[in-house]
């Protein structure tokens, strides 16, 4: 790589730029760009990084000027805080210190760098949770909030029929998207019921802003939205994929079969709490825990957004803002955005219970399909284990680039496990650059 | 005979397995899962080392044993006989490579002294200007966990009964062993096969823990063939007092590779200790430059049982009537758990063994009245 | 990277061997899977697993490395995660 060979990236420089540091914001998504930008504004010296190529998190990846992100984003900008992307924590400690590497691209010559803040905000954010089912490993078979994320970083979906399905609102603003980018969206398959949908969308009445959101989706959506319906399987066929959808209740299931190029598959989303767990924090039952002044359980270190709990962008940007204001030193201020914050945290609860995981998602994989991508661990290679740590030391399960990301969350609903054994480095890093002490 | 055997690592798994076969009633008592404790932790190396006479013996009778199991080894024990090249830097560790191939072939142990051209086509990762090295085809790579496994279920075949998730909190009189619930069992004689953890049990057994860090690294398949060791490290392992790496890689039959190794003595916090991990690395990269843009995706570490003297405690313990032990491997308990097993079965059972047991009878190591502190 | 949705200017990359031009500001994943014509169908295919069988992108967002490709020499890059550069060459045979 010729043109970095030599030259540390912008990342570092950027990084090295930026001592002394009050408050690191982890995550530059909604939460991370309010924690920052209120610390920021009320006097901080604020450091952002995210391990995104760009600012905005999952759901303003690719923002672009207009709307609530560009006006979010230009407020980031000026505040004040310096914004490294591309950067990721690596390890942890002494206290609230992280270490963190710029892995872009980055040459293996590049050092880590340990930041000593004063305080930290953890605005992680939340991943997809993946239910493994009989084919899911097929090419064509993604995320929904991957697919998402595919298309804003340009993938192109005009004219290829899209199958979503899994849970959560997220699977409307997929097909919304896929709409507006002129994919043909076959179907939206939500396994929550179609009743307990329409006492959430009752709920909404009390967020004005969310039942705008749903109506305007409505529209391109709702002719093709199937509630009470979940991906059985899914096969490779001459062109493109053919996916099973199961409808009706134990004992009068009712199957379909569609066909389409891309069946997008996402069941909800879980916190990402790598960091707080290295950290020390403690982890609750939504995710990291948070008093009532967004503080975990270790000393001077905060947490907002989805990484405490999912609830969606405004959960996130009100949590982000008050943990912002009390990193800073503005109690008082935060305190005033305590009824919004509550709202946002019942909302979450309302989202939890709506779309709860149907249990037969849990029986969908066979023993040969696969639950570890990277290792390639199948279903079957799992069973009679007493727990995540034995299955991993003998079926390779976790074992791979992804640490159990993906696979941990997949044996958390299929055999109750949880894989909880954060070890350095956080993501891979190449054994070069750990092989220098940090710096500073 | 009644035996209670404590711990499911590959040593007690090995003993289970040992005197389960010799007609020995066996329990094993195991506080987690089988092969959890430092046996999930080490590099899994079957090397023949040859520090002392004793130790020769054990690890060569270890690896024997090893190649004797291979064929029915599962598939998950990855064993393979990749053969250990020990790295020369210079012309003197040139020499030291001369007369560790001369103590070797004495025994027996096939060897093979490295050109540094050699080197340099067999091990093209390895840096130039390498004196060369010494290669020793029959050592192996194994991954150990299963094997654990896999010996403890041989035992249950030969009569074993194995509790799991059972915590031996102490050893009552001549072979009992009390749980963690309050349950008493008893036996004729109890092993204490807890790895470096053997002193809760037994005090001032001559047992330190040492502890090593270990990093592994994504696929690179064909990159390294052989597990690559710098001859200086027998140098640096021999000094118990002081903290120590060593360029040690080793190719897994994934195609990742194992990047080791370091020892600090006392150290028992299982955390990763920062500034040992880089240097450890930087003296691998010393060695292997390209190592440096592979990605390496975990890193742990592990807690071997260090003893005095480097051998490990197999046999009665002089303190304690009716307890025996098979503890104190240190960096060689996946080699010579195999051995240990029957050195064990035949001190036990008063029969022929197939290398002397005498070297290693922990009351060379027991002095009444006196405690122990190495070095 | 700018991941914005209308891209001001083109960059040219190498993928196996072969020149495609992108535009800029697309992520390396978004440029694999944007190929027609890979044989299996789909275009989605990027990686085999470590059994042999063929992988696509799956979360998007540096989570599940199921986009992992050889980008100027380094393996194992999430391709997801980064964004096309002039010159920049891209393998996914290993
Ligand atoms: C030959 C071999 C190959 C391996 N290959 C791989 C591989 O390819 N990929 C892979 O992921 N793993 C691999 N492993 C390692 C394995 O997954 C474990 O990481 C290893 O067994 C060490 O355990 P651990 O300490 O990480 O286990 P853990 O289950 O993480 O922890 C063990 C103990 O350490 C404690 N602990 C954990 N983290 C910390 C901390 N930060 N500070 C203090 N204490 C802590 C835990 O509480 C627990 O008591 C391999 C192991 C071997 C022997
Ligand atoms: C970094 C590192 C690298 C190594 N590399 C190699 C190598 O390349 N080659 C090699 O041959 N060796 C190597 N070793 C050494 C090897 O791993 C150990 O010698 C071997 O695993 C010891 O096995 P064990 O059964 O004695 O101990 P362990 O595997 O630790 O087993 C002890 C068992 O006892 C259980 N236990 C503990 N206390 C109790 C209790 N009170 N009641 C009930 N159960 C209890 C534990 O849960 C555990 O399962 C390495 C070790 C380390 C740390
Ligand atoms: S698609 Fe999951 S890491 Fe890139």
């Amino acid at each position: 790589m010729a043109d970095n060979a030599t030259a540390p990236s912008g990342a570092a420089a950027a990084i090295r730029g930026a001592d002394p540091i009050d408050v690191l914001v982890i995550g530059a998504g909604p939460a991370g760009i309010a924690a920052a930008t209120a610390a920021a504004e009320a006097g901080s010296r604020v450091l952002v990084i995210d391990d995104n190529p760009a600012p905005g998190g999952q759901i303003w990846r690719g923002g672009g000027a207009a709307g609530a992100a560009g006006a979010a984003l230009r407020r980031l900008a000026a505040c004040g805080a310096a914004v490294v992307p591309g950067t990721a924590v690596v390890s942890v400690g002494p206290g609230p210190a992280v270490v963190v590497r710029g892995p872009h691209g980055a040459d293996e010559r590049e050092s880590l760098v340990r930041l000593a803040p004063r305080r930290v905000v953890l605005a992680t954010g939340a991943r997809e949770r993946f239910v493994p089912f009989p084919g899911w490993t097929t090419p064509g078979v993604v995320g929904a909030g991957g697919l998402q994320a595919l298309v804003k970083q340009g993938l192109d979906v005009a004219g290829r029929r899209v199958v979503v399905a899994g849970s959560g609102p997220l699977l409307l603003a997929v097909g919304e998207l896929v709409v507006q980018r002129g994919g043909r969206l076959v179907a939206i398959a939500e396994q929550a019921g179609a009743w307990r949908l329409a006492r959430f969308g009752a709920g909404l009445l009390a967020a004005p802003s969310k039942l705008a959101q749903a109506l305007s989706l409505r529209r391109a959506i709702g002719p093709v939205l199937r509630p009470g319906c979940f991906p059985i399987a899914v096969r490779p066929a001459a062109a493109g994929l053919v996916v099973t959808l199961r409808a009706g209740g134990p004992g009068r299931e009712r199957d379909t079969e569609l066909a389409c190029d891309i069946l997008a598959a996402g069941f909800g989303l879980v916190p990402n709490t790598e960091v707080a767990r290295a950290l020390g924090c403690r982890i609750g039952a939504a995710g990291v825990w948070v008093d009532q002044w967004q503080r975990t359980s270790v000393g001077d270190v905060l947490a907002a957004g989805e990484c405490t709990g999912v609830g969606g962008l405004e959960k996130s940007l009100v949590e982000g803002r008050r943990a912002g204001l009390v990193a800073a030193g503005r109690e008082r201020e935060a305190d005033r955005l305590r009824a919004p914050a509550h709202r946002a945290r019942r909302f979450a609860a309302r989202l939890e219970r709506t779309f709860a995981l149907d249990p037969r998602l849990a029986t969908l994989a066979d023993d040969e399909t696969i639950v570890c991508r990277c290792e390639d661990v199948a279903a079957g290679r799992l069973r009679g284990f007493t727990g995540w740590r034995e299955a991993k030391l003998l079926s390779r399960v976790g074992m791979g680039p992804c640490q159990g990301r993906v696979c941990g969350t997949c044996t958390a609903v299929v055999f109750g496990w949880t894989c909880d054994d954060v070890r350095p480095p956080l993501v891979p890093v190449p054994v070069g650059s750990l092989s220098m002490a940090p710096e500073r | 005979m009644k035996v209670a055997v404590v711990g499911a690592g590959i040593v007690g798994a090995a003993a289970a397995a040992a005197l389960a076969r010799a007609g020995c009633r066996a329990t094993v008592y195991e506080a987690r899962f089988p092969g959890g404790g430092a046996t999930a932790a080490g590099m899994g190396h079957v090397v023949v080392m040859d520090d002392s006479p004793a130790q020769l013996a054990l690890t060569a009778r270890g690896r024997e044993v090893w190649e004797s199991l291979a064929d029915r080894l599962p598939a998950a024990a990855e064993y393979r006989r990749t053969g250990t090249l020990w790295v020369a830097a210079d012309d003197d560790e040139m020499a030291e490579a001369e007369a560790k191939a001369g103590r070797l072939a004495a025994t027996g142990i096939a060897c093979r002294m490295i050109d540094a051209r050699e080197l340099a086509r067999r091990e093209p990762a390895l840096r130039g200007g390498l004196a060369g090295g010494l290669l020793v085809p029959d050592d192996a790579v194994v991954y150990p966990p299963p094997v654990a496994a896999w010996m403890l279920a041989e035992a249950v075949a030969a009569g074993a009964v194995v509790h799991r998730g059972a915590e031996v909190v102490a050893l009552g009189e001549s072979g009992a062993v009390r749980l963690a619930d309050g349950t008493v069992f008893d036996a004729d004689v109890v092993v204490v096969a807890t790895g470096a953890a053997a002193a809760a049990l037994v005090p001032d057994v001559p047992v330190r823990p040492r502890k090593g860090h270990l990093v592994i690294t994504d696929r690179v398949p064909g990159m390294v063939t052989s597990q690559l060791v710098e001859l200086g490290y027998v140098k640096r392992a021999h000094d118990v007092g002081t903290d120590s790496v060593a360029f040690n890689v080793q190719p897994r039959a994934t195609g990742q590779l194992l990047v080791g190794s370091s020892r600090q003595i006392d150290v028992t916090s299982r955390g990763i200790d920062e500034a040992m991990l880089s240097r450890m690395l930087a003296r691998c990269l010393e060695f292997m430059p390209g190592l440096g843009s592979v990605p390496a995706i975990r890193s742990w570490t592990g807690l071997r049982a260090a003893t005095p003297d480097g051998l490990p405690l197999v046999g009665p313990w002089p303190a304690a009537e009716g307890v025996w032990l098979a503890t104190g491997h240190e960096g060689l308990g996946i080699t010579t758990a195999p051995a240990t097993a029957e050195v064990l079965a035949a001190a036990l059972l008063g029969r022929a063994s197939a290398i002397p047991v005498e070297p290693f009878r922990p009351a060379r190591l027991h002095s009444p009245g006196i405690r122990h502190e190495s070095n | 990277m700018s991941q914005t949705d209308q891209p001001r200017s083109s960059v040219l990359v190498w993928i196996d061997g072969v020149p495609v031009t992108v535009p800029a500001g697309q992520s390396v994943a978004a440029a694999l899977l944007n190929r027609v014509n890979r044989g299996d169908g789909s275009g989605w295919t990027i990686r085999q697993s470590v059994a042999g069988a063929a992988r696509g992108p799956l979360c998007g967002m540096g989570i599940c490395f199921e986009c992992r490709a050889t980008v100027d020499g380094r393996p194992h890059e999430r391709t997801c995660m980064l964004a096309v550069r002039d010159g920049m060459e891209v393998r996914t045979d290993g």
